[in-house]
């Protein structure tokens, strides 16, 4: 099954309740994935200079000051650590890259979740509600964030199958669904170089959307070039610092239902997820049509920008 | 048979009701059960067996009134997936919009959707009446056997697609027909069933802007020359 949930605040003083709102979502979605969570949670995007790195120990606590030190001493910047449990946001001006190469290298138990200025990112085995306890995702606030819950059917469980999944920078994609080709979508674009960590059909799609992306395409362009490219079964629901995004392949047969008000947009695979939320009664809610592609600003209030996908 | 009785869904599990309709309520002298706070939960007053009102206040989850029989269901709100499915008889009427595969497989009785139903409406359907007011998704009435659909408003791609000998009347626009679903004429007959379904249903449209749509029947027998093209 496994259950997605989105949410992007439009009244400026629920922005504090970010993490408050969603936990509900999440804990509540547990029914329908409970084997592994995660969430990606955007802010405002940062002024300083260099780019925010979600890291996860996936064997155990790293030791962050280590880390930090180590890190301190290979880049010469003035590099930041914020650390939550086996989760930590470094904040450096390496490159991405370097940064990929020097973990790789030097803090191989050390996983790079998330790239960017606006997004951290936070994913685990276990029930969705011991890991939002864990990590406090109750205290968490920002402008919007995107959450799901797992029930693997076609990869293993582990933290790194888990989602969402990420690719370039500040843009994340959780998915309801399978999909039947990732193996040839994965080799494709491993010749024309994108780098894979797991053999996951989510990470294919999610690294599909983000080649397209730097090869030129809006997010929505390559939502629907990818109407021709991956087949399956799909409910995706993304984000970028920008806005959030959703859309259902042509069959629909994975579920999703929004609620819209003035204070917020609320997404989630059924409508008890949002029940809990305020003013939800007098909400606007609705089901996505398929092979339509929704679109909620950040900063732009109303209704989504809405593209049909024609193939 | 007068008295009421209130579920608070806040404070009582969907079980604990459940249970209570499946076990106390038949045979005592209560007509009415009125339900508060579904709050999107599933499978409330699925399996009634008993004449009884439920009114559901809000929005509901999956499979609500599911198997019903003997029963008036009202759901003042939305409901989720397969609401009334595998219905026997009865009544079951939403007041918002349905999910997926509304009526699913309902042997009799009669479903109402005031707003507008997703895909999959009244598949595999097996005698029910299923009425909807708005609009019904893809894949609508696909593979239904017997009984009869009813959509006011526009219908999605492959509407009837392998249909049996269920007939649906479509007063908008119909995206696309499925395989061996075909558009018939409207005799005076389907004109007559159409108003007492339409009046019974409390919606108001005209019956003679309705078109039918029934099987072909080309798909009951095997023709290896089609080479499953049909």
């Amino acid at each position: 099954m496994c259950g997605i949930v989105g949410l992007l605040i439009r009244r400026p003083e629920f922005k504090d309740s970010l993490g408050r709102l969603a936990v509900p979502m999440l804990e509540c979605m547990g029914d329908r994935g409970p084997d592994s969570a995660g969430l990606a949670v955007f802010g405002p995007p940062s002024d300083s200079a260099g780019l925010g790195f979600s890291l996860y120990g996936h064997g155990g606590v790293p030791d962050w000051d280590a880390v930090l030190a180590h890190h301190l001493e290979v880049s010469a910047s003035d590099a930041t650590l914020d650390v939550n449990g086996d989760n930590a946001l470094l904040w450096s001006t390496m490159a991405a890259t370097a940064v990929g190469g020097w973990l790789e290298e030097h803090w191989p138990s050390i996983d790079l979740l998330s790239v960017g200025r606006s997004i951290r990112l936070f994913k685990d085995e276990g029930h969705p509600r011991e890991i939002a306890a864990r990590y406090g995702f109750e205290s968490f606030t920002g402008s919007h964030l995107v959450g799901h819950t797992r029930m693997a059917t076609e990869s293993m469980v582990s933290p790194a199958h888990a989602h969402p999944f990420t690719a370039g920078e500040d843009f994340c994609l959780v998915h309801n669904g399978s999909l039947s080709n990732p193996n040839s979508v994965r080799r494709r674009l491993q010749r024309r170089g994108v780098a894979f960590e797991t053999d996951n059909d989510t990470e294919a799609g999610c690294r599909y959307l983000e080649w397209r992306m730097r090869e030129g395409d809006s997010l929505e362009q390559a939502i629907e070039s990818s109407f021709a490219e991956l087949d399956g079964f799909f409910t995706f629901l993304m984000a970028t610092a920008e806005k959030m995004v959703l859309v259902r392949d042509a069959f629909a047969c994975k579920p999703a239902v929004v609620a819209e008000t003035d204070d917020y947009v609320a997404v989630g695979s059924e409508f008890r997820a949002l029940a809990h939320l305020p003013g939800v009664a007098d909400a606007n809610v609705y089901e996505p049509s398929p092979k339509m592609i929704y679109s909620w600003s950040v900063v732009a209030a109303g209704a989504p920008q809405t593209t049909a996908v024609v193939s | 048979m007068s008295e009421s009785v209130e579920f608070d869904l806040a404070g009582v599990s969907v079980r604990e009701l459940n249970q209570y309709l499946h076990t106390e309520l038949p045979g005592s002298d209560v007509a009415r059960v009125s339900i508060q706070n579904p709050n999107g939960r599933h499978s409330i007053a699925a399996g009634l067996d008993c004449e009884v009102e439920v009114e559901i206040d809000g929005h509901a989850g999956y499979f609500i009134a599911g198997m019903n029989k003997l029963a008036r269901v009202t759901v003042n709100g939305n409901v989720g997936w397969s609401v009334a499915e595998n219905m026997m008889s009865g009544e079951v009427r939403v007041k918002g919009h349905a999910s997926e595969s509304a009526g699913a497989s309902a042997h009799g009785g009669l479903l109402v959707i005031d707003g507008d139903a997703s895909s999959r409406c009244g598949i595999s359907l097996k005698g029910g009446t299923v009425v909807v007011a708005g609009d019904v998704g893809h894949f609508s009435a696909f593979m239904a056997q017997a009984g009869t659909m009813v959509v006011c408003g526009d219908a999605g791609a492959n509407l009837g697609d392998s249909i049996y000998e269920a007939v649906l009347y479509v007063g908008g626009a119909i995206d696309s027909l499925g395989a061996d679903a075909r558009e018939e004429p409207l005799e005076d007959s389907d004109v007559q069933t159409l108003r007492e379904l339409l009046a019974g249903s409390g919606i108001d449209s005209d019956a003679e802007n309705f078109r039918r749509v029934a099987s072909a029947r080309s798909l009951y027998h095997w023709n290896a020359d089609a080479h499953q093209e049909y």
